[in-house]
């Protein structure tokens, strides 16, 4: 079976998993009811197709990122979360909760105040890195920028002037899809889909990069762009991602790690599929959050790790690392 | 037409690692560039590439600036083998090889990369995983990754490390057919016994500058090795080469 036949099957599994997350829910709706005079029809424009488009590209941006930062950290624990853009729109976000400041702008606060939380830690993070490019200095600066805003973030939660702020912020933290609608996906998509083009800019840089830095520049790498590059891309596809949806974890570290086996591990090779797989496990993964029992829904950030954690810990028990070194 | 360093001095940070070199690596010869720990070798071989601009002087090729080189032109021209010889990721041999290929933007060229693995003897190894490879395959592996770039110059740093006495025989054999078939190759050793064995010429260091440079039975001597490494050497007769006994 030839990579083009690969990529055909994982394109028809993001195309089943967002059907499945069409018909999937409280109501669950079949065929019939997404066409013609049928009333379900508007549940299924209206509130699930948004969804499932915002579930499609964060997943999309998340698994992308993810590919991508292992490869340029060379270091398969990387994910977006361990660089701190996460965190930073997470706490971006929850001090527009906290301070009320959601609707300033016409609604566009909240999300303002995450993509800002997100820019602030890319160029943060692009400069601490400036003078030394080595992926050690890269992830010291990120994780103690995560550490900052998340001190940051429970320092907000911990002044909030009422209990709603504090319910709402804690509510947002942890990541969920419910009830995003079109005005969402209208406000992510032009950086999501940005800043993703900008990360599939970097397979040749991130092949080379496999060798070692000197080898890598040697073969004609431009190591200070790369850099640029991945900040950039991360900073405009998962801030974005984000700042609607909150943090949603283990896309980004597990998906490349799932395709690695199907795509061999030349980082160049995991990028498109890992976009694809992250799409079709979060759309996987919301369709489950709709299908816990009660009345409510479980977050997305939960039903993601416990579903994902067993998963990738049979993964590491059968591969035993055979994918990196 | 030859690789040249031009009083050429490298601050890192504060501390200066080079300090006005001039050296010269001609096509078609083995250069072995030898010296204590911390002599400089290692930056010598990195400016040579242009991995590294010099805080004075330049490295030129024919007289054009290293640094001033297009990089997929730069790349095209030195092959650049470094000293930790490690792949990040479990990767297919092959896909490793093609790598030597990025500087002309198609890493599918059968030809160039069959010609690689049949220069290094590593047909057989092609399709197998990196991380499943012994020390020596690796590293004739991370050699035909060099050679598939068809360098004019190939730079080795300590190619010979990790690998045991054959695998060292078998690498300097490979390095010395790449100078014969045209290209400079200039080689970062320690051991002076395989120095003498492949040397053409020779760049003796210490300290960030050059203590003695030239063809290699002029420079090679057990009298100026004794000195460099502050070590007694034996000679072997009947060979040009000489062993380190005891410190002075």
């Amino acid at each position: 079976m030839n990579r083009h036949t690969r990529l055909a099957l994982l394109i028809a599994l993001v195309v089943a998993a967002f059907a499945l997350s069409l018909a999937a829910g409280k109501q669950w709706l079949p065929w019939a009811a997404w066409i013609g005079d049928d009333s379900r029809w508007a549940i299924v424009v209206e509130l699930r197709v948004p969804r499932a488009i915002l579930g499609a590209m964060l997943g999309a941006a998340l698994g992308l990122s993810g590919a991508v930062l292992q490869g340029y950290l060379r270091n398969p624990l990387a994910d977006p979360t361990v660089i701190g853009v996460s965190s930073c729109a997470a706490l971006g976000a929850v001090a527009s909760i906290v301070f009320g400041l959601g609707g300033m702008a016409g609604g566009l606060g909240q999300f303002g105040w995450a993509m800002a939380g997100a820019g602030g830690a890319m160029a943060l993070l692009g400069l601490l890195t400036a003078r030394a490019e080595s992926p050690v200095i890269f992830v010291l600066a990120g994780t103690v920028l995560a550490s900052l805003a998340g001190a940051l973030t429970a320092f907000l939660i911990s002044i909030a002037p009422n209990p709603y702020a504090v319910a709402e912020a804690i509510d947002w933290l942890m990541g969920a899809l419910t009830d995003r609608g079109t005005n969402d996906v209208m406000l992510a998509a032009p950086f999501m889909v940005g800043g993703s083009l900008v990360l599939m800019t970097t397979g040749r840089a991130l092949d080379a990069l496999a060798l070692g830095e000197d080898a890598a520049r040697s073969l004609g790498a431009n190591l200070a762009r790369l850099r640029w590059t991945v900040v950039l891309g991360t900073g405009l596809a998962v801030g974005a991602g984000v700042a609607v949806t909150g943090v949603v974890g283990f896309v980004g570290l597990v998906v490349p790690h799932l395709l690695r086996p199907v795509f061999g591990a030349r980082p160049s090779a995991l990028l498109l599929p890992s976009a694809l797989g992250g799409a079709a496990l979060t759309l996987a993964a919301d369709s489950l959050c709709r299908l816990a029992p009660g009345a409510g829904e479980v977050r997305l950030g939960v039903v993601m790790a416990l579903i994902g954690a067993p998963f990738f810990l049979a993964l590491l028990f059968r591969e035993g690392g055979r994918q990196w070194r | 037409m030859a690789l040249t360093l031009d009083a050429v001095t490298l601050d890192l940070g504060r501390r200066r690692v080079l300090d006005a070199v001039s050296a010269s690596i001609a096509p078609g010869r083995v250069t072995v560039v030898l010296g204590p720990n911390g002599a400089g070798k290692t930056s010598l071989l990195r400016v040579a590439a242009g991995l590294v601009a010099p805080s004075a002087g330049a490295a030129a090729i024919g007289g054009d600036d290293i640094q001033r080189l297009p990089r997929e032109v730069r790349a095209r021209t030195i092959g650049y083998l470094p000293q930790q010889g490690d792949v990040a990721w479990n990767m297919i041999a092959r896909d490793v090889i093609a790598l030597g290929r990025l500087p002309y933007r198609d890493t599918n060229d059968a030809s160039a990369i069959a010609a690689a693995l049949a220069a290094t003897d590593t047909e057989t190894l092609a399709d197998r995983r990196v991380g499943e490879l012994s020390g020596g395959e690796r590293a004739r592996i991370l050699l035909a990754r060099v050679l598939a770039g068809e360098p004019q110059w190939l730079l080795a740093d300590e190619p010979l490390a990790s690998l045991d006495p054959a695998h060292q025989l078998d690498m300097l054999d490979r390095l010395r057919v790449v100078a014969r078939g045209g290209a400079g190759v200039a080689v970062v050793l320690h051991d002076l016994a395989q120095a003498a064995r492949i040397a053409d010429d020779a760049i003796l260091m210490a300290g960030g500058s050059i203590v003695a440079a030239g063809a290699a039975e002029e420079i090679l001597t057990a009298d100026r090795l004794g000195d460099l490494f502050g070590v007694r050497l034996a000679t072997v007769p009947g060979y040009p080469i000489c062993i380190p006994v005891e410190r002075r």
